[in-house]
């Protein structure tokens, strides 16, 4: 009796004990998934009227644009319009930035905006501009980091397919473009299969003005007709140097995927920037005539001003020696990163089992001992063996691009392994690598392609999404992941869809940015010629058939609000200036009948439409961004009389 | 008036400068849409914002009451009162240089029924902008006026008004009380030198009392540096 009541007791405990330590067990997994998963949402959780840590800069890709987010929240906060007509607030379509989509192939309302770039200063994302390139219609933008407004766009001469662009050098001194696609240069009629014969590539430095930012083509590299692909501005030890991948150095003009595939390595150029300067300031170069557009924005009036140029200067690399030296490097390479210290040029060899990585000072050393096994037109081929610091082994499938931590770690993405791959400059060694959902483009730390990144976090900006989120028919949705790189182990925070398809993204600190928001344009700095600065300046005038409207808006109504005498064939010019000198006080316009868009006028600026007079009748007015509490009475009438009619020009604005 | 009160008077005076850089008054106006603040600031001779173009957007506010637009150029007491306080300052300083104790007292008496005229003529302005509405005004609440209060806070619709002194005010204020103070002690040592003129005795000994105090006091009132201002 008591043996066997010891006994249970005995098998009682031990089952108390085995379901104490299995639950034990299942809480510390419990537990563990839990944290993980916790805390990613905690880490990315921006509170209600909290700010986010950094603002990104997204390329749109097809849609032209850029995309402004917050991170760690991946919040979107706005489209900034740059290459493609913009009708929710006008741009492209107003008097006043129609201007800005020009181009010597006419007006060109869209273009593939893939590579946006902050200004820098000593080599440090400074917060001043972002630039931005556009691959169709080859051309660059510069947006400006107070405004958020996209303030100037050069089209880049002699050129086909921007895509290495617009890469900036150490403190701003030029920003890069270059010819994914070579071009007979001159243009001239002749036919494809002679493209060896007729090709050329250009390579493009656009300088921008320390002062205003405007930029010009300071000159362009002739260079063989090969793909220049992507592009890295020298730093530190390398700065002076410009660094451009090039493909298809087999020169097909067909079926690239194969007949540009077939060369075991193609060329990484690097181009002595330091020493063109010398050449154009010794004149060692020739004027070519070209026909090409600079279109900016006049600060005063807040109008386009569109320039059409004639010349520009070039050098050639055979009358420059040492100007640009090629690279060889595995194969088909598409991106080109140097590390922040400016030793490391990191090529992304797309078709390459490894991720080359070249040495600048090696390189130096090749050219003193002319270590060269071959040139092209003038341009002297450096030895591999001479010029590589290493090769990173087992670096994933398909290496498109590669940022760095500024802790000596580098992350290269892998498109077809879909993943991230996180390796040791000097030792070359990957030491960690993640999955990405799926098929990774670029990727971007905050800072990453600069001496100083801010390496607390990595987006990667991934091609596909398929079941990531809920379906929206046949076209879905380009992502962002967001994924924290501050341990040793790399580990993914969040997903959150991108507008139109980002490229490449560039981020920095939300300090730096926040406290030079442009709040208003001051009324009084106003010099638009159709400005109207008070509700007395308001006014119509006619000349001939245009009608010109002076009309001033200010919560919660228009001046004038009744336009009479307007006859049918008339062009009304619709001339809004908003009187607020308040923060987040724009007002909208639009009229019925409006063949373009509608205009969001800032406050302190005057923004133009035109409205032709088609029919006769009465046409209502009216504000189209939510003002006030009267805002929809803010409206009013355009009377369109018949073309003989005799009532005169009037409107109803106090005097 | 003894040494201490010709001080008081001089510094009374000297503290009339600060409204001339610095404003009078403050009415800030909080609601939730203004996170950065929005408020009107009163000079000695203008009227602006708590930050740039405040006034602006008060003006444009008050449009949708039927307030009337506040105009700086057209309140002729802004042009008046550099005038007014500018006087007072060399009222003050001749106070102090002539010691005479009709000047302290007439100076003190004069600023403080000006400073209530002063006060006066405000809350009649605030009660003209708060009562004297345009009829066609957009909101109109039956039995509602939006005069801010001359000091402290009330609700005015979607706003909450505080009206306070600024620097300058209070500068003023101070400058009052040390006009008020010196006029106290001023006449406690006339009555008393009556007192001691009448007691022939005890003169001697009292005064050299007050010389030695008054040395103690500039003593310790000087501080570092007064010596080479002295000498």
């Amino acid at each position: 009796m008591e043996k066997s009541s010891i006994t249970k007791r005995l098998g009682m405990i031990g089952l108390v004990i085995t379901v104490a330590v299995m639950l034990a067990i299942a809480c510390a997994t419990q537990k563990k998934a839990s944290l993980t998963d916790g805390s990613a949402a905690e880490e990315v959780y921006v509170p209600p009227g909290s700010y986010d840590e950094y603002y990104s800069f997204f390329s749109g890709g097809f849609s032209g644009q850029v995309t402004v987010y917050g991170l760690p929240s991946g919040r979107l906060f706005r489209i900034i319009p740059v290459f493609a007509q913009h009708a929710e607030n006008g741009w492209g379509y107003s008097e006043e930035t129609k201007d800005m989509l020009m181009t010597s192939h006419g007006f060109a309302p869209w273009d593939d905006a893939h590579h946006p770039e902050l200004s820098q200063t000593d080599g440090v994302p400074d917060g001043r501009w972002l630039f931005i390139n556009a691959n169709n219609t080859p051309r660059v933008a510069r947006i400006n980091l107070s405004t958020f407004e996209t303030e100037d766009i050069l089209e880049i001469p002699n050129s086909g397919g921007n895509h290495a662009s617009p890469f900036v050098t150490p403190n701003s001194e030029y920003i890069v473009a270059s010819t994914r696609f070579s071009l007979p240069i001159p243009q001239k009629d002749v036919p494809i299969s002679e493209y060896k014969k007729h090709f050329k590539g250009t390579i493009t430095f656009v300088s921008v003005n320390p002062d205003d930012g405007l930029m010009d083509v300071a000159f362009q590299i002739m260079v063989p007709g090969y793909n220049y692909d992507l592009a890295h501005a020298g730093k530190g030890p390398s700065n002076g140097w410009a660094f451009f991948t090039c493909y298809n150095t087999e020169q097909a003009s067909t079926l690239l995927e194969v007949n540009a595939s077939q060369n075991d390595k193609d060329f990484i150029a690097a181009v002595n920037w330091k020493l063109a300067e010398q050449a154009i300031a010794e004149g060692n170069y020739r004027t070519m005539d070209v026909d090409y557009y600079h279109n900016y924005l006049e600060h005063g009036s807040r109008t386009t001003i569109s320039e059409n140029k004639k010349s520009v200067r070039i050098l050639d690399p055979a009358s420059v020696p040492g100007l640009i030296y090629y690279l060889p490097t595995p194969k088909s390479p598409h991106g080109v990163d140097v590390d922040p210290s400016g030793e490391y040029i990191v090529g992304g060899g797309k078709l390459a089992s490894v991720i080359p990585v070249h040495s600048f000072s090696k390189m130096m050393t090749a050219i003193e001992n002319k270590e060269f096994e071959g040139e092209v037109d003038g341009i002297p081929i450096l030895k591999y063996q001479s010029v590589i610091a290493g090769e990173v082994q087992n670096a994933g499938l398909g290496p498109l691009h590669t940022e760095f931590d500024g802790k000596g770690n580098a992350y290269t993405s892998a498109f077809i392994s879909s993943e991230v791959v996180k390796w040791k400059l000097g030792t070359w060694e990957v030491v960690d690598r993640i999955q990405t959902y799926y098929s990774i483009g670029h990727l971007m730390i905050p800072g990453g392609d600069s001496q100083k990144p801010w390496g607390k976090y990595l987006v990667a900006m991934n091609k596909i999404t398929k079941d990531r989120y809920l379906p929206t028919g046949p076209e879905l949705c380009h992502s962002a992941q967001l994924i924290d790189i501050s341990g040793d182990k790399m580990r993914l925070l969040l997903d959150f869809p991108t507008m139109g398809e980002p490229h490449y993204a560039q981020g920095i600190p939300a300090s730096i940015l926040q406290p030079k928001t442009t709040k208003i344009f001051p009324i009084e700095d106003n010099t638009h010629p159709f400005v109207a600065k008070s509700e007395r300046e308001a006014g119509v005038t006619r000349d001939g058939r245009d009608v010109h409207v002076k009309m001033t808006t200010i919560r919660t109504h228009f001046a004038p609000d009744n336009i009479e005498g307007v006859k049918v064939g008339d062009r009304v010019y619709f001339h809004i200036t908003n009187l607020e000198q308040d923060w987040d006080v724009p007002h909208g316009f639009a009229v019925q009948g409006m063949n373009t868009a509608e205009l969001l006028v800032m406050p302190g600026e005057t923004r133009t439409l035109i409205w032709e007079a088609k029919k006769v009748g009465v046409y209502p007015f009216y504000c189209t961004d939510f003002c006030s509490a009267l805002h929809q009475e803010m409206s009013g009438y355009i009377r369109v009389s018949p073309r003989n009619s005799s009532i005169t020009l009037s409107h109803n604005a106090q005097r | 008036m003894n040494r201490n009160a010709r001080m008081l008077m001089l510094i009374a005076s000297l503290l009339l400068v600060v409204p001339y850089f610095v404003p009078i008054w403050e009415i800030t106006l909080e609601a939730p849409q203004y996170p950065e603040g929005l408020g009107l600031k009163i000079w000695i001779d203008t009227i602006d914002g708590l930050n740039p173009r405040d006034l602006d957007k008060v003006n444009n506010l008050n449009h949708y009451i039927g307030m009337k637009e506040i105009v700086p150029e057209s309140i002729p007491e802004l042009k008046l009162m550099p005038f007014i306080v500018g006087f007072m300052l060399i009222f003050g300083l001749l106070t102090a240089y002539f010691a005479r104790p009709a000047l302290v007292y007439s100076w003190t008496v004069l600023f403080i029924i000006v400073a209530i005229i002063g006060l006066v003529d405000f809350y009649l302005w605030e009660y003209d902008y708060g009562h004297n509405l345009d009829p066609t005004a957009a909101i109109k609440i039956p039995g509602m006026s939006y005069q801010p209060p001359l000091i402290g806070s009330k609700q005015l619709l979607n706003f909450v008004a505080i009206s306070l002194p600024d620097i300058g005010g209070y500068s003023i204020f101070i400058a009052i009380l040390l006009g008020v103070i010196a006029s106290y002690t001023t006449f406690k040592s006339s009555k008393n030198k009556t007192r001691i003129s009448n007691n022939e005795t005890a003169q001697d000994a009292d005064s050299g009392t007050t010389a030695r105090r008054t040395a103690t006091t500039d003593k310790l009132h000087a501080g570092p540096g007064a010596h080479s201002i002295r000498s």
